[in-house]
């Protein structure tokens, strides 16, 4: 049996190692053939892209070898898919490759596209590469004072990086002695300062209390770097002095150019993680329609339960369990406080009050992320 | 009429529904509907709201077994 997985960030890597395991005799016997196809032989851990804007993390943190990460009995090729044959269960490659398959995995992710909205990407800060965290990183240590503005796009990659950046910039300027001279105005989509109801109950006072000042209901339709204005789909503007984006994501560019789903993202039955209309063909992380968290620990989930039935398909013939939706995402409350969400697609999360052990233990997964990614956590 | 297209959000704590309404939208074409399913009912109150401060059109909510059924029309 060919299991052929493409992308090589969270889900994927996961995923492979955890079937590498499961599948160890079956592999070793040549029954099975685990593949991964990925577009870098390097991995990023994309978390740390938030302290690398604070030049609390030095880019060479954030990445392994890609190869370093995965269990001996995976074949790793550095040769991205170009074409999606599902029809006749193939792929081919950049290199000119074509991989057949009997189980196939999509976990190409998603991408930040500030060119979505005009003005966007060349009158605001992100940190969602390493080029523009850096970029931010000085835009930052350069300000002396003003409006800050933080606005977001959606789709985006991790719901809690609106509040996570916010909370930051308020230590950030408060440890520079300067945030008596800068106001910081926070943005959101919809009418409350988070998705979550029960993390917006506990931002918002968080907010009134840090002095930060808040607009619910705004999505960003355009920015005027002239006049350094950002208008909303609503029919309301906020001016700036430094403009700070969550931008809008889209999945990547090979699933739109096969049509795969509608702006990148695939339509995804959300208790199997099966592509809809394919029964064998897999889709987990950031590449899915499903109506969850963007983020590495729903890929992370994902990749376990996919694991765990990939690998009963190999041995019983069936799958064994359905996705609950399980995601944890914890949430940076500034520099030295800390706090978690953890739901899934039936229980709401209940945060407790942030503490210095919860952000202790997120340092601390910063470090650990590496052990994660080889499924080893 | 050209169908609906539906976006199923139910279970959908975060983004939740308005986030996923929002996000669909973006590909719509002028003069599409939508329907929205919901299993939160705070859904039936904030996607109207923000239907109106938008400027799109809303069409109705309807409950059925504890899913809300919110219909809208994209206008522009």
């Amino acid at each position: 049996m060919k299991i052929l997985i493409i992308g090589g960030g969270m889900g994927g890597t996961i995923l492979a190692n955890n079937l590498a395991r499961r599948l160890a005799a079956e592999i070793r016997s040549r029954k099975v053939q685990l593949t991964m196809l990925t577009a870098s032989d390097k991995h990023m851990y994309q978390p740390g892209l938030l302290y690398l804007a604070f030049g609390r993390m030095t880019p060479d943190e954030l990445y392994r070898d890609q190869a370093s990460l995965l269990e001996p009995g995976i074949e790793l090729q550095v040769d991205p898919v170009e074409t999606f044959e599902l029809d006749k269960n193939q792929v081919k490659t950049k290199g000119g490759k074509t991989h057949a398959y009997d189980i196939l995995v999509i976990a190409t992710g998603s991408r930040p596209v500030p060119e979505m909205i005009p003005g966007l990407a060349e009158n605001a800060e992100q940190f969602y590469t390493e080029e523009s965290a850096l970029k931010m990183f000085r835009s930052l240590q350069a300000f002396q004072g003003g409006r800050v503005v933080i606005a977001m796009g959606v789709p985006h990659k991790c719901p809690m990086a609106p509040l996570e950046i916010t909370f930051m910039l308020h230590d950030y300027f408060k440890d520079r002695g300067i945030r008596d001279k800068v106001q910081l105005h926070y943005t959101y989509p919809v009418g409350r300062v988070h998705s979550l109801e029960n993390v917006a109950k506990w931002a918002q006072p968080e907010f009134d209390r840090l002095g930060i000042t808040y607009e619910t209901l705004f999505n960003m339709k355009e920015v005027d770097g002239k006049n350094k204005v950002v208008r909303s789909e609503e029919g309301t503007e906020t001016k700036y002095d430094l403009l700070i984006t969550i931008p809008v994501h889209k999945g990547m560019e090979v699933i739109e150019k096969n049509k795969l789903g509608q702006g990148g993202f695939i339509p995804t039955n959300k208790t199997k993680l099966t592509m809809e209309g394919h029964s064998n063909v897999y889709v987990i992380g950031d590449t899915t329609n499903i109506p969850i968290s963007k983020a590495g620990s729903t890929a992370h989930y994902q990749a376990e339960t996919l694991g765990e039935n990939i690998a009963a398909i190999v041995k019983l013939g069936q799958p064994v369990r359905e996705h609950d939706g399980k995601v944890f995402c914890f949430i940076e409350c500034g520099k030295d406080r800390a706090t978690y969400a953890m739901f899934n697609y039936t229980n709401p999360p209940d945060p407790k009050p942030p503490s210095r052990a919860i952000h202790w233990f997120k340092m601390a997964y910063n470090k650990l992320y590496w052990t994660s990614a080889r499924g080893l956590l | 009429m050209a169908e609906r297209i539906i976006i199923d959000a139910r279970g959908s704590f975060c983004p939740g529904p308005l986030m996923e309404l929002i996000a669909r939208l973006k590909y719509g074409a002028v003069g599409e509907e939508f329907e929205v399913l919901s299993s939160d009912k705070g859904s039936a109150n904030d996607i109207p709201e923000w239907l109106h401060k938008v400027g799109h059109e809303f069409l109705g909510t309807r409950e059925e077994a504890g899913v809300w059924h919110i219909a809208l029309r994209k206008t522009k």
